[in-house]
């Protein structure tokens, strides 16, 4: 469904993506772990297409991305549904709007099938009755929910999810990652999740990338975790600053 | 910095904010508006702006009075007081005055606004959706502004005509019937319409300048910078812009 093949993107002097390669396959919960700053949102956003790489090809279906004119690459974004980091909903819009932007940008239903829709999708999230208040009303963990009620209204192929726990309480937490599982179980969608919290991470997890330094330096099934060979990667699970990895890598 | 590095920066600033341009004229022209988000910018930039054009303004109409009726004194001239504030108002401080205070108060406003989405993603978001950045943020505030800033002007010449009046009627005991007689008088509608000839163009270059700028920061640091850059360099084109119409308008009108 998605196959990255040698990518490469640099920001000035900072060379943040050093030849990534990885595939996301049809239906299954792909986890991508790293250190803040490996270069994961970034990755994400080439993924998007809203940045383009230096070199190397991303194909969605079998469609090379990175080539596409910008009105296909509109059409192939919306295959996507995108949780943000902070959310990003947008401050001057009420949830419903927020929720049913998709529907209010690029269709011409009548406002009451749109506003059925997302209290129905709010519902699914396990909100109700927020409707008319705007995002600074709402808790972190709420903004949350209304972000993943607003990537999956419009049925998307493939939700991808960036840093879906960051900034949030471990109760809000423990409801962000069932939520996600159940989305995940009840839409079957294909789902990319990104975050540098390992025990969320491998909750959600059927396989799974490390990006360390720019570069894959593992994929594979959860399983193949316990049999891993590569220092960094131990290191990484379990936590500790002693080791192969070292700040100037990162 | 070198010479040549800044010569470079400049280029690259001026190709990129004339790709931008012409990327507002291309959603401009080939999509049908949203009439709620034309409405909320008027709101915001139009009815917004009324209580501070209207002290500047009406203060600016006094200011000119006392500085013309002192000249005119010496001329035993006083009744041309009148005229001398309104084609001053009309013709070239209404439109200036006014711009700049639109740039300060609502340029400064949406160079933060754009900021801080950009900051938090809800620019990346617009993309996610399928929806361009330039075409939901930038074009209702552009049409807002080139909406709102001749009306505003009108409004503002109104008030320094009436703040040159109070003046005129306080100091020289000019009737209000000859005073508003002399000002209908001594205006053309060349004049008004260089006035608002001038109000869109300076309308049209804090959209540009204010929202381009908004785009730029990368940190809330940057937003800062952003903001300051987006009004000083609103300041320095509106004032070229108006040298460059005035010229215009001399050589070719009057």
């Amino acid at each position: 469904m998605i196959k990255i093949r040698n990518i490469h993107r640099t920001f000035g002097q900072k060379h943040v993506l050093k030849g990534v390669t990885l595939t996301v396959n049809k239906g299954e919960n792909y986890l991508l772990i790293g250190r803040s700053g490996a270069g994961k949102t970034v990755l994400l956003k080439n993924i998007l297409g809203l940045i383009r790489p230096d070199s190397g090809t991303i194909a969605i279906d079998g469609t090379d991305i990175t080539q596409l004119p910008k009105k296909k690459l509109e059409k192939v974004r919306l295959q996507f549904g995108l949780v943000f980091q902070d959310s990003a909903l947008f401050d001057f819009l009420t949830i419903d709007e927020n929720v049913g932007f998709f529907f209010y940008q690029h269709t011409k239903l009548k406002k009451s099938i749109i506003r059925k829709k997302v209290t129905e999708t709010l519902a699914l999230v396990g909100l109700e009755g927020i409707e008319k208040m705007y995002p600074y009303e709402l808790s972190g963990g709420m903004r949350k929910r209304v972000a993943i009620a607003r990537a999956v209204i419009y049925n998307p192929k493939i939700i991808i999810y960036d840093e879906p726990t960051t900034g949030i309480d471990p109760i809000a937490v423990d409801k962000i990652v069932t939520l996600i599982e159940d989305l995940h179980q009840r839409l079957a969608i294909t789902s990319v999740v990104v975050t540098h919290d390992l025990e969320v991470g491998l909750k959600l997890a059927d396989r799974l990338a490390f990006l360390l330094g720019g570069r894959i330096i593992f994929e594979g099934d959860k399983k193949d975790l316990e049999t891993t060979k590569d220092e960094r990667l131990i290191q990484f699970l379990k936590g500790t600053s002693g080791g192969p990895i070292r700040e100037m890598e990162v | 910095m070198g010479f040549v590095r800044r010569l470079e920066q400049l280029f690259h600033y001026i190709g990129s904010i004339s790709f931008f341009i012409k990327n507002t004229f291309w959603w401009l022209f080939t999509k049908k508006r949203d009439f709620k988000s034309l409405i909320r910018e008027i709101t915001f930039i139009g009815i917004g702006s009324f209580p501070l054009v209207s002290l500047i303004a009406f203060f600016i109409g006094m200011i000119i009075a006392f500085q013309t009726a002192y000249q005119l004194q010496q001329l035993a001239s006083e009744i041309q007081l009148a005229s001398l504030v309104a084609l001053s108002l009309v013709r070239e401080l209404g439109p200036v005055i006014g711009a700049l205070i639109v740039a300060a108060r609502i340029g400064a406003s949406i160079t933060a606004g754009i900021g801080s989405m950009k900051i938090s993603e809800q620019v990346d978001a617009l993309e996610a959706l399928g929806v361009d950045p330039v075409d939901y943020l930038v074009v209702p505030k552009f049409i807002a502004l080139i909406i709102c800033m001749p009306i505003l002007i009108i409004y503002a010449d109104f008030l320094g005509i009436v703040g040159g009046y109070i003046i005129g009627s306080t100091k020289f005991a000019i009737p209000a019937g000859l005073y508003f007689r002399m000002t209908l008088d001594a205006l053309k509608f060349k004049d008004i319409l260089s006035g608002l000839a001038k109000s869109v163009c300076f309308g049209s270059v804090i959209a540009f300048i204010s929202c381009y700028e908004g785009f730029r920061p990368f940190s809330s640091t940057d937003v800062s910078i952003a903001v300051t850059q987006s009004v000083v360099k609103s300041f320095m084109l509106i004032i070229i812009t108006d040298c460059i119409l005035t010229a215009l308008f001399y050589f070719t009108w009057i």
